[in-house]
């Protein structure tokens, strides 16, 4: 069933407050337990083998050695695995080549990057699995190996798939390339828009891979028994999808595989695929033990999920009172070793904050060899994003008008036409605009190389599948069990307080718990900011199916039709008028006879949740440039988001706050250094520097609540959009405050001084 | 006749039309019918398209009622992070 | 290979362990002692998951062998509350809500409360400065910021 649920404008009384998170005692007492604090008895510990080539054919695997170590059970290669054809499956509702995924998860015919799972082993001690990797003899022929883009794009580059020729071209290219994608999105005439532009600005941007950056390393732990069946427990975003994609590539019946989610020590898209799960069960079968695989920090930097590096063109032309009249946009995405990158939603984002007539955003996937990249907040958009609004700001200046203003002059509204695909339904762009030009931030005074900046995001967000089951228990408190991890932000209370306002109950009366794979229907990972917003309207159906059984027993009980029973504060009261009279009964009441009077009442909902709404933030941030050193100290950070919704306004604010201090380290410090023999040089939190908290200041939230139509409360989803506008705004910034305009990402010390020279060298 | 547009990057696989008129009653029909005339934009589909359907979107929707006289959008399925 | 055998004590309980030269206390709190509450986000000493204390003084776990626990007294998360009592900095925490995915908690809250131990009344940037090595990914540092300085408000009686 797809399912909208309408919103409604209701009295609230949990919604909208800040009860303490239901997983919060076991989080700051150590009881909580993430991926790595599983263990089971007799368990082996893996360990995976990784390249020390960024591109190599494997000519030969010889593993005898290792497996003659004493204390190692089993050891797995390619050969463990069934070659997977070129398919592109759902997966769940992720559509993934699993060709290319049993590949990422263990090489096959080559290596594509430094880090490429080639063996795994598991033994008795995490020392004799690593004594054995070293044991393990991999002839390699080295290929030559490609890392920039642009340089990846060019004919004569190193090619990483000989089968690989560019789609979305017409006429079909004769040669194989490592373009593997092209995708145009267009609206009207841009040639003819910018002839009507008076202001054109043209600018090219790069940005490098950037990390998730997770604190939690990836851990599982998977046990298979002599009968085929399998048990895993991991920390993922999504453990349904885990399930599907193990299934899969170990060609496993469904049901023979139950994954049990465990605490998520943060993913931010980087733990929506499978990495080590497949080998540790692939391992497990081989051993007849359990098998525990937890990843070094080196091996998550090496080998998991980095966004996309890239280089982006913009070019814009407005009129001489700031009207937009065209929009150009190039966007080269590296997917790493294989295709699939951001860029389509990133090329989705581009432009779509604007009302614009002429646009115009051609996007290339390009295959390079590094890490298969993975979603991080927002996928592509930031990188897009800042681009666009760096010209918009220039364009701004250039006209002398105030940038706030000149977004205003420009901004989507409900009914605004986007240029990927649909009209917008009802939006707060405006209303961030407009409360974040009229916030104390905004006209504060600034010192001497000190500048502010502006910048905005939009995204899409998304529903889909999701399921959820609510059981009243017989002294009437309500167990709640959700199939959508808590990636972090506290949905569990944000959906335990939506069940609670429709049963008219406390909030400490509903105990959400995530349901493991085999307890409840499919359900989607926490991605696209659809956690509160899609399970929250399966949890709201869930419950009203329960309140319609609750109605129905009432009505046996007290012998009146079911329309004479309305729910109302907890308790099922008479409907009033003609219907008929009955003493009233609370949820207690019904719950302590329910088992006498036909059994326990229950609710469930398996839904593919529609209706997402759009989420738009006006980011505000003051810099001051150190011109010695091009330290670059963020003074002041106002966030301004449209959020439809706040279920839980302190979670959201902390959606708002993280994100925008992602986007700072984005912005600053993060990227991925590589040298010129293709291996990673900045593999750990010492070199691969993400904020700390002397880094950055208070984060000033504004939340707007502007209503989800198709939500029950409202909810658009929230914690995507914070990370898009940090990069630009920044930049903004700085330009105010010394006149530079920075477009290379980060814009750490060394890029900034020599932004400084190369300024002042011009000058002279 | 419900009327279908297609999102301009989808064009590399319908010769460049961009404008349908379908007798289609659901999302699955309309996939079906499309596949049929344009063979390359079969493979995209279910797994990677989207419907705006007189301006609501849906995702993963093929039971979804098209009614005679609506406008159908299709473009790129939205994933996140 | 031997063992070493070590005693040592861990939030106040007598403990006695056995552990290979190579062994990290980390290793040994989480694998030996079962005590999974001290976290490994790096095993580099880069991210202070790990923190805890040696006689008072604030260590990253992985970055001190096992055999030098030797007669020292460790504590962790696991000792922070007193019996249904939490400690004010974990009801702060709460109350705040400093925390999101809780990975990164453990530590920050051994380190808050060595700072606490050491200045009942830091500044903002003070409580910045001393957990700038222990890395958070989800909050961007505000309410954890927030909390420790309401817990410390607190624990100066105020």
């Amino acid at each position: 069933m797809s399912t909208m649920i309408k919103y409604e404008e209701k009295d609230l009384k949990v919604v909208g407050t800040r009860p303490l998170r239901p997983d919060g005692v076991d989080k700051v007492t150590g009881r909580a337990r993430f991926g790595a604090d599983y263990s089971l008895p007799g368990q082996l510990i893996g360990k995976v083998l990784r390249s020390p080539h960024a591109h190599a054919r494997i000519k030969s695997i010889d593993t005898s050695k290792a497996e003659a170590l004493p204390g190692v059970k089993a050891v797995v290669t390619r050969d463990d695995f069934a070659e997977m054809p070129v398919e592109f499956a759902l997966s769940g509702e992720l559509t993934v080549n699993f060709h290319d995924v049993t590949r990422n998860m263990m090489a096959r015919e080559k290596v594509y990057y430094d880090g490429h799972p080639v063996a795994a082993v598991a033994a008795t001690s995490e020392s004799i699995a690593r004594k054995a990797l070293g044991l393990i003899e991999v002839e390699y022929e080295v290929l030559p190996h490609v890392i920039d883009v642009l340089e990846a794009m060019k004919p004569d580059a190193p090619l990483l798939h000989e089968e690989q020729y560019t789609e979305g071209v017409t006429p079909r290219p004769d040669k194989p390339s490592n373009l593997a994608k092209r995708m145009v999105f267009s609206r009207g005439d841009v040639e003819a828009g910018f002839r009507q532009a008076d202001v054109i600005i043209e600018r090219e941007f790069n940005t490098k891979p950037v990390h998730q950056g997770y604190i939690e390393p990836q851990a599982c732990l998977a046990s298979y028994t002599e009968d085929g069946q399998a048990d895993l427990w991991t920390a993922s975003q999504g453990h349904f999808v885990i399930r599907s994609q193990c299934a899969k590539v170990l060609q496993m019946e469904v049901s023979k595989l139950r994954v049990m989610p465990t605490e998520l020590g943060g993913g931010f898209g980087g733990k929506n695929n499978i990495y080590n799960e497949p080998l540790a069960i692939a391992l497990s079968r081989k051993s007849h033990r359990p098998v525990k695989m937890v990843m070094t920090r080196e091996e998550v930097f090496r080998a998991t999920g980095p966004t996309s590096g890239a280089n982006v063109r913009i070019k814009m032309g407005c009129t001489r009172d700031g009207r937009i009249t065209a929009a150009h946009a190039e966007l080269n995405f590296q997917a790493g070793a294989f295709p699939g990158s951001s860029v389509a939603m990133a090329a989705m984002c581009t432009f779509t904050r604007y009302d614009l007539e002429h646009a115009r955003v051609v996007a290339n996937d390009v295959t390079v060899n590094r890490p298969k990249v993975a979603a991080y907040r927002a996928p592509g958009a930031p990188i897009a994003v800042f681009g666009v609004e760096s010209v918009i700001d220039e364009m701004a200046k250039k006209l002398g008008i105030d940038p706030i203003e000149f977004r205003l002059r420009n901004a989507a509204r409900e009914g605004t036409q986007t240029y990927y695909g649909p009209k917008f339904g009802p939006i707060g762009y405006v209303q961030t605009l407009e409360q974040a030009r009229a916030h104390p931030h905004y006209s504060a005074p600034l010192g001497p190389n000190q500048g502010r900046g502006v910048a905005t995001g939009f995204w899409f967000n998304i529903g889909s599948e999701t399921s959820s089951t609510i059981n009243v228990n017989e002294d009437g408190t309500v167990t709640l069990m959700i199939g959508t991890v808590d990636v972090a932000g506290g949905s569990r209370a944000a959906m335990a307080m939506m069940v609670a306002e429709e049963l008219g109950i406390d909030v400490d009366k509903v105990r959400p718990i995530i349901g493991d794979t085999s307890s409840m229907g499919f359900n989607f990972i926490t991605a696209g900011s659809r956690g509160t917003f899609a399970s929250g309207m399966a949890c709201v159906a869930a419950t009203r199916q329960a309140i319609d059984k609750l109605r129905q027993r009432v009505a046996q009980i007290r012998e009146v039709p079911v329309e004479a029973v309305l729910w109302k504060d907890g308790h099922a009261v008479p409907a009033g008028g003609e219907a008929g009279q009955f003493a009233p009964m609370s949820l207690a009441d019904v719950a302590k006879v329910a088992g006498r009077t036909g059994g326990t009442i229950a609710g469930h909902a398996e839904i593919n949740a529609q209706g997402a709404g759009p989420g738009f933030g006006t980011h505000i941030v003051d810099v001051e440039v150190d011109k010695q050193t091009g330290l670059i100290k963020i003074l002041r950070y106002t966030v301004v988001q449209d959020v439809g919704k706040a279920i839980h306004p302190a979670y959201v604010e902390g959606q708002l706050q993280g994100g925008a201090v992602q986007g700072i380290g984005w912005a600053l410090n993060e990227e991925y250094v590589y040298g010129d023999d293709g291996v990673l040089q900045n593999p750990g939190f010492l070199d691969y520097r993400v904020p700390v908290a002397s880094d950055v200041p208070f984060i000033d939230t504004v939340i707007v609540e502007v209503p989800n139509p198709n939500h029950p409360y409202g909810v658009r989803g929230c914690g995507e959009v914070p990370i898009i506008a940090p990069m630009a705004a920044i930049a903004n910034a700085v330009e105010n405050a010394i006149g530079i305009r920075l477009c290379e990402q980060p814009m750490s010390p060394p890029r900034v001084l020599k932004a400084i020279d190369d300024a002042a060298g011009a000058k002279a | 006749m419900a009327k279908i547009l297609l999102s301009s990057n989808l064009t590399a696989y319908t010769g460049g039309q961009t404008q349908f008129e379908l007798e289609v009653a659901n999302v699955r029909q309309l996939f079906q019918a499309l596949g049929e005339r344009h063979p390359d934009l079969r493979p995209h589909l279910e797994s990677s398209l989207a419907v705006a359907i007189d301006g609501e979107v849906y995702q993963d929707a093929l039971l979804q009622p098209i009614a005679g006289d609506s406008e159908v959008l299709l473009f790129q399925k939205i994933a996140g992070g | 290979m031997a063992r070493h055998h070590v005693t040592a004590t861990v939030n106040g309980d007598a403990v006695e362990f056995l552990c290979e030269t190579h062994q990290t206390l980390l290793e040994v709190l989480r694998d030996e002692l079962r005590l999974t509450g001290t976290k490994e986000g790096c095993g580099t000493g880069d991210c202070g998951a790990c923190t805890v204390t040696l006689d008072g003084r604030m260590v990253c776990s992985c970055l001190v062998l096992g055999v030098e626990a030797e007669g020292k007294a460790i504590q962790t998360i696991e000792g922070m509350a007193v019996g249904r009592d939490l400690h004010p900095l974990q009801q702060k925490f709460l109350e705040h809500a400093a925390l999101q995915c809780g990975i990164c908690t453990p530590g920050i809250l051994v380190a808050a409360r060595s700072l606490l131990e050491r200045n009942p009344d830091p500044t903002a940037s003070e409580v910045r400065y001393w957990l700038a090595g222990n890395l958070c990914r989800c909050t961007g540092y505000h309410k954890i910021v927030e909390a420790v300085l309401d817990a410390a408000r607190e624990l100066r009686g105020n």
